[in-house]
């Protein structure tokens, strides 16, 4: 499955990209799953998204959890929580 | 409903004037600004610099807006919120509702204020004397969110 990343603010920063592309293998199915499976590139990308940290996620632009399911051709974004206004 | 997400200035007559504009039956207006302060968390700040996720932030200021004007009878809203680099005094966000009485307007003001404040994706990077660190999410955010839920959970109002 062919899926979009974002990724904004100190993710952003701490990973030196705001978006790619990317092929997921069949087993990543969820956010969640799909957190876990970018963690794995190790380095940067494990301290970045390690679980610990208290990511937001977005799913087609919207806010969503872990169980949120994965379709072909979707944008998901993994940020800090918001600090606008 | 207009929600405008800028780098530039912004004027408060103008927008409450563009709000009210051709409504006779409207009878109160609420406006809140936020602002750059010049000291946040012990430091000074210098600067500010504001990101944020084009296109879901415009999706979920409007979602915010359908929640308040589902709760409340409003007959107009103003949300603008400036992007980039900004100045300590600078304004930040304008949150204007329109309504035929007080008591929905200045709720419905506070309502948007308090969701855009946790859930439209905005991030603010300040400039301190220590160097450039990102704004952390304040806990009395999340606080005055339980507020509203709280609210609707007692009066079986939609959150």
């Amino acid at each position: 499955m062919n899926i979009q990343l974002r990724f904004f603010a100190s993710v952003r920063e701490a990973l030196g990209v705001s978006q790619q592309s990317l092929s997921v293998p069949d087993s990543v199915t969820t956010i969640g799953a799909l957190r876990a499976f970018l963690s794995q590139r190790g380095g940067l990308w494990a301290e970045a998204l390690a679980a610990h940290r208290s990511l937001r996620t977005a799913y087609n632009q919207t806010m969503c959890d872990a169980d949120t399911r994965l379709t072909e051709g979707c944008e998901v974004a993994f940020f800090p929580p918001v600090t606008g206004g | 409903m207009t929600i405008r997400i800028s780098p530039d200035d912004f004027d408060l007559s103008t927008e409450v004037a563009a709000l009210r504009a051709g409504q006779p039956e409207v009878g109160a207006v609420v406006a809140f600004i936020g602002t750059v302060r010049d000291l946040n968390d012990g430091a000074a700040v210098a600067e500010m610099a504001l990101e944020h996720y084009p296109g879901m932030t415009e999706k979920s200021i409007q979602a915010i807006v359908d929640q308040a004007c589902a709760r409340w009878a409003l007959l107009g809203t103003r949300v603008v919120h400036r992007i980039g680099a900004l100045l300590p005094q600078e304004q930040i966000v304008l949150v204007a509702v329109a309504a035929a009485h007080r008591g929905e307007a200045f709720a419905a003001c506070e309502f948007i204020m308090d969701y855009l404040k946790t859930e439209a994706p905005f991030w603010k990077k300040e400039q301190t004397p220590a160097g450039a660190r990102w704004v952390d999410a304040r806990s009395t955010d999340d606080h005055a969110l339980q507020k509203w839920q709280n609210l609707a959970a007692d009066t079986g109002t939609r959150p």
